[in-house]
């Protein structure tokens, strides 16, 4: 039985202080505080010091997902460190740990290795320390829980720290590491949350709450409208609101966006409140360029034009068109999802100071090497002079991908440069919603043919957005990406032809949680459903059948190039079992197939994304034009789970963040200008509105692999065809702004 | 100078009375438990209870705060073991947790009305604020637990 870790006590019995108010302990390697001479570190993810503590860096971002309260129990169970003499640091930006960019769910399974190897580095150093001091072969050594055994005699890790410190580092290739069966830490149920005791007394430093002395805060006036650049600036009145310091223009933006400064006007100031009583007063005269031509409704017309015309094929098999003059039936539909923000509970925030050539910064950054090589590309360092720009990591409000793009990074930085203060910049949550990193509009077209027998003969599925690579590359035009819930789809059918349409860019388009899964796993989905309807099948029956035949889907053989999320097919196939499975598995769980009451229906999507395999089956009640979510299940196939608790969060919040998206989601512009702006006009599910969620974990071997995006894909889909199973209205636009979510 | 008690103690502020008591708590009492995340009393993160009562900080102003008492997050117990906080660890209730002190000043609140609530009048209560991350069905559960543990203490003192 693990215990859980109370953070608080633990924190006493190490006499650490808890987390501060101004940069907490946790944040600040320069105020880690070693006790005892010695610093026994041979790997760059742990070391430990004279008295036996453990101190664990964390190299990704925490952001909701859990990844500090998981990717330190691989090095901790490894070593066979007792938890509570643990201590986990986060990380600054730094190539020694190989990539920090926390996204595309891939924390878990690209470090895994590396930090099961960190632990038993140490371990097997103090366990030949031991045989040292015993005069014993190593292999009578026993490690366990921060001791050495051998016979009856123990000796603790303090004890052995000198000594395994000065011994040769093994090499990787010799290592024995544990399984799953000896792991005490990694896989259970029950391990509390790192930062759990400090969330919930408000200790917890989130990018918003840095403090540094001296420091002053910035809002910024951000041009409307993209590439947009201010005419002309009248900043006396704001000059007059108490506590406003100083207003600094930022440079102009142009294109490429990458993820540089917006451009506009900052207003700094002595506290948030000046600052923003300051912006409101400003009088800019914006020049709005090109973009303002652009607006979400007038944009359809071309958007549905490209769809017809695809200009690029990505996967092919057979004829789909023969298939179509054999057919039986023939089924049609059009699809639409609109353009989502991140809206992350905490908008962005970044506070920079500078001393000398110094540059220091403190971010809810998801990359703090990006954060970094953005710092220098802004302040114009070489590259030689790196490690002159430090990047702490702060904890996250919320990701979603927002705080991969570290604009407001270089923001904090340049106006430090400029005032020579410390400077704090925040993002109101309008400046969230109104200049953000968009996911983008799509529109979608599905065709499909049945035989006599109702089997399904062909599959067609064109897609057209505004492509993410227009951020880095204006001369971008085709739709993206079809790897992720378009190209990627497991069906069994002799006909394929899976296509992209083009079209022109005029806002900054990025990549929000599951990025084109979200559109493409509902337009699919919900278009097998409506097959099943056409065939007279039952749903799941009918995708379980589409799925196929026990296989690994060779996506090569229809000249499809898939990025298999930049893994190997041979390490992480695409199993036809593994997603048949989890269907089976929810929709036991849901009861699926029992008699509901009228207006009652049941729905299922499932999808392989992100490598992790998830179907969900959503029971819903209709009335009128209202829809209550009555059930939940999803059933999850991630490998290997180090974390099962923040696994099923995950699940949680995948469910609430695709009801979210389904009901409310939908960012538009007028002449270029986002016309949502907060809560209100980009609203969220709320507590009323969503039931328990029944997560079902696979118990499986296979390698890990991560759970931060891949259950939201199917989310929207379950839900719509729930919809359609209740009262037989098919819903093909998403949000669903006909109905209410109650 | 503005006076009120906050979480206890008499303090002076010096800030204007239109300042919403949210900025004044974080940047100049520098307590940074209570977040922003909307501005406009729609999202419930920067609740906090002033004399007893849930409110959002970001649309009050200093000049209605003057001379009440105000509890915030940090204030909530000494030990940070109000059985509100205890339940919300003991289930994980977090993810990212920046919304949590504002869901956990809500719960609070309800709890002192209602010390058994129904999943109906959590709902209720906690429409008010937000969680991004999604960690509605935890909030519910922990409120249940919390509601037992806190009438378990009541009981072992009467
Ligand atoms: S910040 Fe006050 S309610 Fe949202
Ligand atoms: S826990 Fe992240 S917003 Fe609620």
């Amino acid at each position: 039985m693990i215990k859980k870790l109370n953070r608080r006590q633990f924190l006493k019995s190490t006499g650490l202080a808890s987390g501060t108010l101004v940069l907490g302990v946790q944040f600040s390697p320069l105020m880690a505080k070693h006790h005892g001479e010695i610093q026994f570190s041979p790997d760059v993810f742990v070391s430990m010091d004279g008295t036996g503590q453990v101190t664990i860096i964390s190299h990704r971002s925490e952001m909701g997902q859990g990844i500090r309260s998981t990717l330190p129990l691989l090095v901790a169970d490894e070593l066979e460190a007792d938890w509570n003499r643990v201590t986990v640091k986060q990380a600054l930006g730094d190539a020694k740990y190989g990539s920090q960019n926390t996204d595309g769910s891939r924390s878990v399974r690209k470090n895994f290795q590396k930090l099961k190897e960190a632990g038993a580095i140490m371990r097997t150093m103090l366990q030949q320390a031991a045989a040292q001091v015993w005069s014993v072969p190593v292999d009578q050594v026993r490690i366990e829980h921060h001791q050495a055994h051998h016979k009856d005699e123990a000796l603790d890790f303090k004890e052995l720290v000198k000594i395994a410190s000065k011994l040769k580092v093994p090499e990787r290739d010799t290592l024995k590491l544990k399984t799953a069966a000896e792991q005490k830490y990694v896989g259970k149920p029950d391990m509390a949350l790192l930062d759990g005791a400090d969330i919930v007394t408000g200790k917890a430093v989130f990018g918003y709450d840095v403090q540094l002395d001296d420091m002053k805060t910035a809002v910024i006036a951000r041009p409307p409208v993209v590439f947009g650049t201010v005419k002309s600036v009248d900043d006396s009145e704001t000059l007059k609101v108490p506590g406003v310091v100083k207003v600094v223009q930022l440079p102009a933006l142009t294109p490429p966006a990458l993820f540089k400064m917006l451009g506009g006007v900052a207003v700094i100031a002595e506290n948030t409140w000046a600052a923003i009583e300051g912006r409101k007063k400003l009088n800019i005269e914006w020049n709005h360029g090109s973009n303002s031509s652009y607006s979400t409704n007038d944009h359809e017309a071309v958007f549905i034009k490209a769809l017809e015309n695809p200009k690029e094929v990505v996967r092919s098999r057979g004829d789909v068109e023969q298939a179509k003059a054999n057919a039986t039936k023939t089924i049609e539909a059009d699809y639409h999802v609109a353009g989502l923000a991140h809206a992350t509970m905490e908008p962005p925030a970044a506070t920079a100071r500078i001393t000398g050539d110094r540059v220091e910064v403190w971010a809810c950054t998801q990359t703090p090497q990006a954060s970094q090589r953005n710092v220098m590309g802004t302040l114009e360092i070489p590259q030689e002079n790196a490690a002159n720009v430090e990047i702490n990591v702060t904890l996250l409000g919320g990701g979603f991908g927002r705080k991969s793009k570290p604009d407001f990074v270089a923001e904090a930085a340049y106006l430090a440069h400029q005032t020579k203060m410390p400077i704090k910049v925040l993002w109101t949550r309008e400046d969230e919603i109104k200049h953000g990193y968009y996911h983008s509009p799509s529109y979608q077209q599905l065709k499909g043919t049945l035989d006599e027998n109702n089997r399904v003969t062909s599959w067609y599925h064109a897609m057209v957005n505004h492509p993410i690579s227009s951020t880095f590359d204006p001369t971008a035009k085709l739709a993206g990406s079809t790897d992720l819930g378009q190209g990627d789809m497991m069906f069994d059918v002799p006909n394929i032809k899976i296509a992209l349409g083009e079209t022109d860019t005029f806002m900054r388009i990025g990549w929000v949680r599951s990025v084109t899964n979200i559109n493409n796993v509902f337009a699919a989905s919900s278009f097998v459903d409506e097959m099943a309807h056409a065939a007279g099948k039952d749903s799941k029956d009918f995708l379980l059948e589409l799925i196929g035949d026990d296989r690994i889907e060779d996506f090569s053989k229809d000249g499809f190039e898939y990025s298999n999320y930049g893994e190997p097919a041979e390490q992480y196939p695409a199993e036809t079992s593994r997603l048949k499975n989890v269907i089976q598995l929810a929709a036991k769980e849901a009861n699926w197939g029992e008699k509901l009451p009228e207006g009652t229906g049941m729905g299922i999507a499932a999808w392989r994304s992100f490598l992790s395999y998830i179907a969900v089956v959503i029971k819903v009640s209709t009335n009128g034009n209202q829809v209550k979510i009555e059930d939940v299940h999803m059933a999850v196939d991630a490998g290997q789970l180090l974390n099962p608790d923040r696994v099923k969060s995950q699940m949680e919040g995948s469910l609430i963040f695709g009801a979210s998206l389904a009901f409310y989601g939908e960012i538009t512009a007028k002449d270029g200008i986002i016309e949502q702006g907060n809560f209100d006009d980009y609203q969220m599910t709320r507590i009323n509105q969503i039931p328990d969620v029944h997560v079902h974990l696979v118990n499986s071997t296979a390698i890990p692999t991560g759970v931060g995006e891949p259950g939201l894909p199917p989310v929207a889909p379950a839900l719509c065809n729930a919809i359609f199973a209740a009262n037989g209205q098919r819903h093909r636009r998403l949000p669903l702004k006909d109905l209410r979510l109650v | 100078m503005t006076e009120l008690k906050i979480n206890g103690q008499l303090t002076q502020l010096e800030v204007s009375e239109d300042m919403p008591l949210l900025w004044a708590l974080r940047d100049v009492a520098k307590l940074t438990g209570s977040k922003y995340g909307c501005g406009k009393g729609i999202c419930g993160a920067c609740t906090v209870h002033i004399d007893g009562q849930p409110m959002r900080s970001c649309i009050t102003p200093m000049s209605y705060a003057k001379g009440k008492s105000v509890t915030t997050i940090e204030g909530l117990s000494e030990q940070g073991d109000h059985p509100v906080q205890q339940a919300w660890q003991n289930l994980n209730v977090a993810q990212c947790g920046y919304c949590q002190s504002g869901q956990i000043m809500s719960a609070v609140a309800l709890l002192e009305n209602n010390p058994n609530p129904s999943d109906e009048d959590i709902n209720g209560a906690m429409a008010g604020n937000i969680c991004r991350c999604g960690t509605y069905p935890r909030i519910r559960a922990a409120i249940k637990q919390a509601a037992k543990l806190k009438q378990a203490d009541e009981g072992a003192q009467s």
